[in-house]
């Protein structure tokens, strides 16, 4: 669509700064973004791995378990905890509710504290399962 | 705000936003969310109640319906949001609409083609050979 010069920018377009409304905001497209290239090429290629064989299945657990595969892994769960949360708010706000700025700014303050814990609690159980 | 009581009429606002459409695209965007929260969730589950990651054991996992039917569902499901949601950054980011229709054409080439992959892989462990 052509803009229209005669019609204004947003006028405070440089004058704002960081609230935890707005970085929800921007977490939730990288994450999203993230999961959807990393996540599911990780998906496939473990199904991919499993269904090749003993030794494709191998290479991919020496990788996936070196020191850059699980700083992948975990920062891949951190994204799965915090576009879940994000996107259940999402959900909320959809519904026209949740846009009262104390509530707003204590969901979005949540999912990231929630992500943190969830993804803290995901490897705990995790090594204690795996290892 | 409810869908009833909307203050814009309907008819003003179709077409408009950077998508130029998109009434359908934004719902299954937020259906392929619900599903993919319940499918993501029960393969991290999943994954923490197997007895271990063997290749053995994911096989035998996979080779029964509780396993490969929600696999199945997932990678469809994860497949279509991801795209879905890729194409959304695609049009708030990139307004020459040539560029903006081959993005989208390639977005969706790469999410058909890794879901196929994903489940040709599935049935390959499901039907085993």
């Amino acid at each position: 669509m052509t803009r229209n010069p005669d019609r204004p920018l947003s006028p405070h377009l440089t004058i704002w700064k960081w609230g935890p409304g707005m970085l929800v905001s921007i977490l939730h497209r990288l994450t999203g973004g993230a999961l959807s290239v990393a996540g599911l090429a990780l998906l496939t290629w473990w199904l991919w791995a499993i269904a090749t064989g003993a030794t494709a299945y191998e290479q991919f657990v020496t990788l996936a378990t070196s020191l850059v595969g699980l700083i992948v892994l975990v920062g891949l769960t951190w994204a799965f905890w915090q576009h879940l949360l994000s996107g259940i708010r999402h959900l909320v706000l959809d519904s026209g509710a949740g846009f009262e700025l104390r509530t707003n700014r204590l969901f979005a303050v949540l999912t990231i504290a929630g992500s943190l814990f969830l993804t803290a609690l995901t490897w705990v159980i995790g090594m204690g399962v795996w290892a | 705000m409810s869908v009833g009581t909307s203050s814009t009429p309907l008819g003003q606002v179709r077409g408009t936003g950077s998508a130029h459409h998109g009434g359908e695209h934004w719902l299954r965007e937020r259906l392929t969310s619900a599903a993919s929260l319940l499918l993501g969730l029960w393969l991290l589950i999943s994954l923490l109640l197997l007895p271990s990651l063997d290749r053995t054991i994911l096989t035998e996992w996979l080779r029964g319906a509780s396993g490969a039917v929600p696999m199945a569902l997932l990678v469809v499901t994860a497949f279509i949001h991801a795209v879905d949601g890729l194409k959304t950054v695609v049009d708030d980011y990139v307004h020459d609409e040539g560029s903006r229709l081959l993005l989208h054409g390639m977005l969706t080439f790469a999410g058909i083609g890794g879901g196929s992959l994903g489940l040709f892989s599935l049935a390959r462990i499901a039907f085993g050979v």
